[in-house]
């Protein structure tokens, strides 16, 4: 227990807490109209040009967010455009955009400074990748999401269940649509200093599937995904620190206990 | 035609709709008064399905004009056809009618007790006001079709436009729902417009029909549509 206490003495420990709990919450809102329209699989592709992003943001000697956060909005932009056209579908989209990013980032990493802690820590997450900007950047962007999502929260009930029905009784579905894919960009961002571009899309994914478990009211699903979200990142947190393993992995195997649990009390 | 008349609410003039690059609807003219029960029918592909969105502005023409009299966009009540991602959605009866009533919101939209009681009085008039606090996943077809009637309802008190409402339903529960529409346009004086597959209840419910094979064979009134080689033609197949 004592131990424990200890580590709270370290600042780093301190901001990786509060952007971990920020950032969980705000996936965990989002991810339930991600996973209820079928859309899982963006924040994969999504943290996959992060990764990119961050690495060609390295080998030029940029500010890795100020490279990643515009080009991952870009890349939401256009993951759901190609959904739309229809020429490309949906998932097919997202698996070449992301694997092309990927391949991309592996290359710039490997002909610049090697395969190093960093690169490590961009892929499966860090506890001390949390620098004091990306505080300043992940409490701006989750009073953001928050505000959006409480304001907008009927007309995103609305499109998740039916965006033909939205659409008819005069609801602009195109531009909420692009809102979710904005936010979620920027919620991937910086959510994937902690987890790891290569298991991000778990914190998006993870506690709006065990959430739906359990409930079956849209309300009570949302408020329990974000519950579920803190709870397993903080486990996740404490198991990384305390068994010395990577902070992405270990937060996804709480979700993965947090979910297999729900199977056994759920429905 | 004496299908068309001045106090139209809803009006098609020559629509033309392409989908995928194809054309899916072409050349429609329609008008819908209040108070008209109007079938759309036709084979799968036919274009029903797509003339609907285009009357509802949710597709894009491309080429002609709907026309509404009195009446804006977002005050008709849409039954769309089910998508796969409702079957598990996590919602119960009572979220899902009330978001029939956002079409009253501004951009900050917050439901009032006034919302809140339409909703209960339209589950009590499609007789599932018990099922209000269950949820949706769990319903059968035919009460989920009712719940989203009751959506529908609550964003419309006047035109209710159906996609095909009692697909996959067992023949008593199409019966029952078509008995409840059959009442809404009588007792509530609700102007429908049904897409069906069903050329016999068609005939039987709606006042006026439009046979759509990409575009429309027949549009009129439901007495002149049954004197048609068309129609007798479809009816001889049913009967064999």
């Amino acid at each position: 227990m004592y131990n424990i206490v200890e580590l709270f003495q370290y600042s780093f420990v301190v901001r990786a807490l509060l952007v971990g709990t920020l950032m969980s919450i705000c996936a965990a809102l989002l991810g339930v109209s991600l996973v209820l329209k079928r859309y899982s699989m963006i924040g994969d592709g999504l943290s996959h040009v992060g990764f990119g992003a961050l690495a060609v943001a390295m080998a030029l000697n940029l500010v890795p967010l100020y490279v990643a956060i515009p080009l991952t909005l870009l890349a939401a932009y256009v993951l759901l455009k190609l959904g739309e056209c229809g020429r490309l579908k949906g998932d097919a989209a997202i698996a070449i955009l992301s694997s092309s990013a990927l391949a991309i980032g592996i290359i710039v990493v490997s002909c610049t400074q090697g395969f190093n802690a960093d690169v490590g820590g961009y892929l499966f997450g860090s506890i001390l990748a949390v620098s004091k900007s990306d505080v300043y950047l992940g409490v701006g962007i989750a009073l953001l999401v928050l505000v959006l999502y409480v304001v907008f929260y009927n007309k995103i009930f609305a499109i998740t269940f039916d965006e033909s029905f939205a659409r008819a009784i005069g609801v602009n579905t195109d531009r909420y649509r692009t809102l979710l894919a904005a936010l979620t960009a920027l919620v991937v961002v910086v959510g994937m200093r902690i987890m790891g571009a290569m298991l991000m899309s778990s914190l998006l994914v993870f506690p709006a599937i065990t959430a739906m478990r359990i409930f079956s009211t849209f309300r009570c699903t949302i408020i329990c995904a974000a519950t579920v979200s803190v709870v397993c990142l903080l486990a996740g947190l404490l198991g990384s620190l305390l068994f010395s393993i990577p902070t992405g992995a270990s937060i996804v195997m709480a979700n993965l206990i947090a979910y297999a649990l729900a199977r056994v009390v759920g429905r | 035609m004496d299908a068309f008349s001045a106090n139209s609410i809803i009006v098609a003039e020559d629509v033309s709709i392409t989908y995928d690059g194809r054309i899916a609807v072409s050349n429609v003219n329609l008008s819908v008064d209040a108070g008209d029960y109007l079938c759309i029918i036709g084979e799968n592909g036919s274009g029903k399905s797509t003339l609907m969105k285009g009357l509802l502005g949710i597709v894009n023409l491309a080429d002609g004009c709907v026309r509404l009299t009195c009446l804006q966009r977002s005050q008709i009540g849409y039954l769309p056809q089910r998508t796969p991602a409702q079957r598990d959605f996590p919602a119960s009866v009572f979220e899902i009618v009330l978001s029939g009533r956002l079409n009253r919101q501004g951009v900050l939209s917050f439901y009032t007790d006034e919302d809140r009681a339409q909703v209960r009085e339209n589950l009590a008039y499609l007789q599932v006001d018990e099922l209000a606090d269950e949820p949706y996943r769990n319903l059968s077809g035919g009460q989920k079709q009712r719940v989203l009637l009751a959506r529908a309802l609550c964003a419309s008190e006047r035109v209710l436009m159906l996609d095909e409402p009692v697909a996959g339903l067992d023949p008593i529960m199409t019966g029952e729902l078509q008995m409840l529409l059959d009442k809404l346009n009588k007792e509530r004086k609700l102007t429908i417009v049904m897409i069906s597959h069903d050329v016999v209840s068609a005939v039987r419910c709606a006042n006026k029909i439009l046979h759509m094979h990409k575009s429309p064979l027949f549009f009129g009134k439901t007495a002149d549509y049954v004197e048609t080689d068309i129609y007798k033609k479809l009816v001889a197949c049913i009967h064999v």
